[in-house]
């Protein structure tokens, strides 16, 4: 998961990121404000309060009780309106940042769900994963804290100045350069913290990915008695990350003694010579006792100011990757066909329909072809040359050839996961994209080479191919796809839950469970790839009689290796090399002798 | 963070909940034992600087009494000395404290990032151990959140919450004692201010922790929802999903802001809080402490000093330090909570029980005497014995040879549940035996069996006459070759990973196998061949090549028993058939078994077994069993009728 470590990153593109940020923040813009006007009222009196020891002090030195009620008054007014603002925004913000959050973890959401395929294959989840988990994180931790901190630091590092110098504006000139001290040397060290947590981060990163592969990867490990050697390679990747910590902790951590023992010099200094001038009678002690208070605070808004603007950094360019991969172009989709399900006008059934933008229909025979396709999944590397093939309503089209050979990737052009670079995918005559991804995909079935369950109930996972699919349905689906008989037999029948992508299941299972859950969707055509490798034969004989009687008339596409699968099929297309070699009918591609030959022969042979 | 399910499966510690008494003990426990001198060392230098850092009031006292007093006198020549000693006594206080401030803080980088280097270390050691069982039952997401989450908790909670707390506990311990000194009616002013802002402290920070703990819970939810949405992104965008996918999420997202409000909310009123309670007890002890200067009341105190403004002055100051402290305790709880519920899972995980291993029949390189026995020898053989350490001290040596049965083995992976029903089988060396079987029936659980990912409920499995359960785990899988259902590929070159089967295989022999495989010639036509990195467990390849690349990874370990599970169920008939001649080749004299559910690829075994709901219905050679006419004669006419 190398993504980590780019969070530690300065943000590159600040204005679009900051553009961005300020709409989500725009929404809340009252609430924000209302916040911004607290703080400062908080910063403010936290500053006059402390302005008010003096008479408070004074009185108390020279024996002026009567000035000492109504400076006590006045400093808890003070303290209290400061403390009453201080909760105010507190509360405000929490609402304010979590919304915002809310919104931004929304949105990265949903435009994910509108990503082309390549999206994903190109990156692996632990990346994508890093959004929601790291890069949010900043950005929640930046607004639930630093927002509000920075701008209260300022307010206080400034009035604090300012203060200063009205008191005392000769001690302040060496107040002011001890300051300045300060804040070059945490500016300085900070720069070098943040290549340590760089690091650290990286080696974080790391880690985390070894230990995923390491977890799912366990049974090979065990397999091949790899236990040792994956702990060796643990400990090199741990004690980088111990290295990286430690440099990083350790350097941060030098940092507040530095600072502490600046403002103790500056603190004695001011003291020392503040004594000289209160025994010259130059000042009394009342101001400098509230004076020294102010030296002392000081340190403390210049520390949180530069920490805390660290982490607004750090926030931004966690927010510059989220917004990136909010600005990454979705799945194109310029299509304007829909599908309808429409009672026909000659029968009783519900059948399928095209309609198109001006409103007519046209209904759907399931008629596909391809017309000189070209595809590569990057430019440099061409998977499928020159294909053209036709699928007749009601046609079964099965594509058979050696591992590799571009079987999968043509279904992945009819469905539109990736579109075709140069020719045409023809579906009824339209171009496919012409038609909605969200029609197209409804009017296909697939049966997927690696069966993807989700966490929830058996009956649950068949229902994913219809939301609304009554009980009965589920059982009809699940007898086509000959599970419900195995179904039947697990501890809770239809309401087993399947955890980890239903690692409770055999593949075979997993298996029949897709091709239930493609079942009952009920689609005009259907793509099976490999849907039933893990399937013994004569379970696969019952699946496809029932899966025939539902697909009368209707296409379908299959993919597969064992021969008897597609043997029956009124068209096989052998691919070799991204190129269809040979096509046919099983008595016809047998009489030509060529690879479908020999594959069959393969087969006959070993059998 | 975390990639977690919220999985509800026993043998993890759910999330969302406090950790019980003793895990603060432990943790501490745990800590000592990795830096037995360090640790005591790094206290030290907390107490020291706490302590020193706590004492200047003291003399800041001392020296505004010394000032108040020169103030009316105006003889300051007199006291030039006093007050030189005082600031010089100041000096070395503050060097003191800078220098086990510094040390510490250092220390506690060292001790923090070693220990929690350690602890992974344990922990993944202690992972690697634990039986398969553990990790079929546990969402991967799960294991990963020990490292990412329960780890984070515990770094924050070392690094920064422990050090604070003791820093802050002693300085209230100190100031409290100089206050004592002092004044023992201002002192008892500020201690029920104190007890104010404890009170006030636990009310609060209990609700938040609650909502804290549970907004762990909804983020590890989150993230295994999207972690399942991740891979299963080609079934959503296939059933046109993302609609729902995205209401499912708005779900958990809400769930996630109503807890991460609640908890900071609570969280925010702490702060004001204290600090109002704070500021209160300042003024009421300003108030009362002027006037108690106006008024003549005697002071109580443990010095004995009457009340003087020299006393009043410093006596705000630590008020303020006090109440300070107080803030960055209670600051600090919620972390510390989190942190404990982050221990207690992670010592859940060490508690976990390891894969037994009681074998001490081992592995050992062989030659063969001329009267047929084997002796051990150091040097690399093809030949292999089995090393029989008996009881009485003798040692015999078995050769090994691929001699596997069965006697009567009952097994489930629940105890309510028995999955395999008195299987007995043999295989002699150099036999293909083939199971076969509908969905199911249990294939691959006897499989789990030989090289004991699970153990036996009932009955015995001999290897070369050896139980194996006498035999050490390490060396009866380094006896077998296993090509699994489902092929899990690693980060590397392809070369790496066919290396993956045998370390010390040179780069020829990784070809060679490769080719026995049928891999190498889809390897050499990918864009650096034998170099080409595999990322995301192979997502770049078809799945029929992840499969090539699994037998070729068997193939370079040359095992003596090879199982085969569904290892060409995505490879088209004809590679197939060049891998099968291949691999025959392979393992001429060795013992294989075979899963498949084409019938093309167990045709030629031995010995058949029909397996039917964890029973063998049905065993003996092809020719045999089609004149059965039984379950395998259907299955076998049932895919002629198709072929």
């Amino acid at each position: 998961m190398p993504a980590r470590q780019i969070s530690s990153k300065k943000p590159k593109n600040l204005r679009y990121t900051l553009r961005t940020l300020f709409t989500y923040m725009g929404r809340h813009r009252f609430l924000l404000l209302a916040v911004g006007i607290l703080v400062c009222i908080s910063a403010l009196a936290n500053l006059l309060g402390n302005y008010m020891i003096r008479p408070v002090v004074n009185s108390l030195a020279y024996g002026n009780p009567e000035r000492l009620i109504p400076g006590i008054m006045i400093t808890t007014v003070v303290y209290f309106s400061g403390v009453a603002a201080t909760f105010g925004y507190t509360q405000i913000m929490v609402k304010g940042a979590q919304k915002i959050l809310f919104d931004i973890r929304r949105d990265l959401f949903s435009h994910l769900q509108t990503l082309p395929l390549s999206f994903f294959d190109r990156r692996r989840h632990g990346d994508i994963m890093s959004y929601f988990t790291n890069d949010i994180d900043t950005v929640s931790d930046a607004l639930n804290n630093s927002f509000t901190m920075v701008i209260q630091s300022f307010i206080q590092m400034v009035g604090t100045l300012i203060i200063l110098f009205i008191l005392n504006w000769k001690l302040s000139l060496i107040v002011a350069v001890c300051y300045a001290a300060m804040f070059l040397y945490i500016k300085f060290s900070a720069g070098k913290s943040k290549a340590f947590y760089t690091k650290q981060q990286s080696g974080l990163g790391d880690l985390d990915g070894y230990i995923e592969e390491m977890v799912s990867g366990q049974k090979i490990i065990k397999v091949f008695n790899h236990e040792r050697e994956s702990i060796k390679n643990f400990r090199i990747k741990n004690e980088i990350l111990r290295r990286a910590g430690t440099g990083a902790q350790a350097f941060s951590a030098t940092m507040i003694p530095a600072v502490v023992s600046i403002s103790y010099v500056n603190y004695a200094i001011v003291a020392i010579l503040g004594g000289i001038m209160a025994m010259n009678n130059k000042t009394d002690i009342g101001s400098l006792a509230s004076y020294l208070v102010f030296v002392r605070q000081a340190a403390a808004p210049i520390n949180q100011f530069t920490q805390q603007s660290n982490f607004l950094l750090a926030a931004l360019s966690g927010a510059e990757r989220v917004f990136e991969a909010m600005s990454q172009t979705p799945e194109v989709d310029e299509g304007e066909i829909d599908l309808i399900k429409k009672t026909g006008a000659n029968t009783e059934k519900q059948s399928w329909f095209w309609q198109k933008e001006d409103k007519t229909l046209v209904p759907l025979r399931g008629d596909v072809r391809f017309d000189n396709v070209d595809f590569g999944y990057d430019s440099k590397h061409m998977i499928l040359k020159k294909i053209s093939l036709y699928a007749k309503p009601g046609q079964k089209i099965a594509f058979v050839g050696p591992t590799g050979a571009g079987k999968t990737t043509i279904t992945n052009l009819i469905n539109r996961f990736y579109d075709v670079q140069s020719g045409c995918v023809l579906y009824d005559g339209f171009n496919v994209k012409d038609i909605k991804k969200d029609a197209l995909r409804r009017s296909l079935g697939i049966v997927l080479q690696d069966t993807h369950l989700f966490t929830g109930t058996i009956a649950e996972n068949i229902r994913f191919g219809k939301p609304d699919a009554t009980d009965e349905e589920i059982y009809e689906a699940a007898r086509i796809a000959n599970a419900d008989s195995f179904i039947r037999r697990l501890p809770q029948s239809y309401d087993t839950v399947i955890t980890s992508d239903g690692a409770n299941l055999s593949q075979g299972q997993r298996q029949l469970l897709s091709i239930a859950r493609a079942a009952i969707a009920d689609p005009p055509v259907l793509i099976l790839d490999e849907a039933t490798s893990s399937v013994d034969t004569r379970t696969e004989a019952l699946i496809e009689k029932g899966m025939d009687r539902l697909m009368e008339g209707r296409t379908v596409f299959v993919i597969a290796h064992r021969l008897s699968t597609v043997r029956n099929a009124d068209a096989i297309m052998v691919l070799e090399d991204g190129e269809i070699t040979e096509r046919g009918s099983h008595e016809d591609l047998i009489a030509q002798k060529g690879l479908y030959w020999h594959l069959y022969h393969g087969t006959k042979e070993l059998s | 963070m975390t990639k977690n399910k919220a999985s509800s499966s026993p043998s993890t510690t759910a999330r969302g909940q406090r950790a019980p008494k003793g895990v603060l003990r432990r943790l501490l426990r745990t800590l000592f034992e990795f830096y037995p001198v360090l640790l005591p060392v790094t206290i030290l230098c907390i107490l020291i600087n706490a302590i020193v850092s706590a004492i200047p009031a003291v003399f800041l006292q001392k020296v505004i009494a010394v000032v108040d007093e020169t103030y009316q006198s105006g003889d300051w020549s007199s006291v030039a000395g006093r007050i030189l000693t005082y600031v010089l006594v100041l000096v070395i206080m503050y060097i003191i404290s800078l220098i086990a401030g510094t040390f510490y803080t250092q220390m506690m980088a060292i001790i923090t990032q070693g220990s929690l280097k350690k602890l992974r270390e344990k922990m993944f050691s202690h992972m690697q151990d634990l039986p398969i069982k553990y990790f079929d039952t546990n969402g991967h997401g799960d294991i990963m959140s020990y490292y990412t989450n329960d780890v984070d908790t515990l770094r924050q909670m070392i690094s920064q919450s422990l050090p604070q707390m003791t820093i802050a506990g002693i300085t209230l311990l100190v100031v409290f004692c100089i206050m004592m000194y002092y004044s023992i009616i201002l002192a008892l002013l500020v201690v029920a201010g104190i007890v104010c802002m404890v009170i006030s402290a636990r009310a609060i920070t209990n609700r938040s922790s609650k909502y804290f703990l549970r907004q762990q819970v909804t983020l590890a939810k989150a993230e295994a929802f999207m972690e399942e949405m991740m891979t299963g992104q080609k079934v959503i965008k296939v059933f046109c999903h993302e609609n729902g996918a995205k209401e499912d999420f708005d779900k958990v997202n809400g769930e996630i802001f109503f807890n991460a409000r609640n908890g900071n909310r609570f969280a925010n009123i702490l702060m004001p809080l204290l600090g109002n309670i704070g500021n209160v007890m300042y003024v009421v002890v300003a108030l009362v402490g002027g006037a108690l200067l106006l008024s003549d009341i005697p002071n109580i105190s443990i010095s004995g000093m009457a009340f003087s403004i020299s006393i009043v002055v410093p006596f705000l100051n630590m008020t303020k330090q006090f109440a300070g402290s107080v803030g960055q305790v209670s600051n600090q709880i919620n972390m510390v909570i989190m942190g404990l519920a982050g221990a207690h899972r992670i010592f859940a995980l060490l508690d976990e029980e390891p894969e037994t291993d009681e074998g001490y029949v081992t592995l050992v390189n062989a030659t063969e005497n001329p009267d047929g026995s084997v002796s051990e020898c150091k040097e690399t053989t093809n030949v292999w014995a089995w090393k029989h350490q008996h009881h009485d001290g003798t040692v015999t040596y078995t050769r090994l040879q691929g001699d596997v049965r069965f006697f009567d083995v009952n097994f489930g992976y629940t105890p309510e549940k028995t999955v395999l029903h008195n299987i007995s089988l043999y295989a002699k060396p150099g036999q293909k035996v083939a199971f076969v079987g509908s969905t199911g029936a249990g294939k691959t659980t006897i499989t789990n069996l030989i090289n004991r990912f699970y153990d036996i409920n009932d009955g015995k499995i001999r290897y070369d006459g050896i139980n194996i359960n006498k035999i050490k785990k390490s060396d009866l899988r380094r006896s077998l070759g296993i090509v699994l259902q489902d092929t899990n590929l690693f980060t590397g070159t392809v070369m790496e990973n066919i290396r993956y089967g045998n370390l010390k295989a040179c780069d020829e022999e990784c070809i060679a196998a490769a080719e026995l495989a049928g891999a190498d010639d889809f390897i050499r036509r990918l864009p650096e061949g034998y170099n080409t990195m595999l990322t995301g467990n192979g997502a770049n390849l078809s799945q029929g090549q992840r499969q090539l690349l699994a037998i070729a990874r068997a193939a370079v370990a040359d095992p003596p028993v090879m199982i085969l599970d569904e290892a060409t169920s995505s490879i088209d008939t004809r590679t197939e058939a060049i891998v099968q001649r291949g691999m025959d080749a392979l393992m001429t004299g060795r013992t294989v078994f075979v899963i498949a559910h084409r019938l093309s690829t167990v045709h030629n075994a031995d010995a058949i077994m029909v397996l039917d709901h964890g029973r063998i219905i049905e065993r003996g050679t092809h020719d045999d069993l089609l004149k059965l006419k039984g379950t395998y004669y259907q299955l076998y006419t049932g895919a002629l009728e198709l072929d």
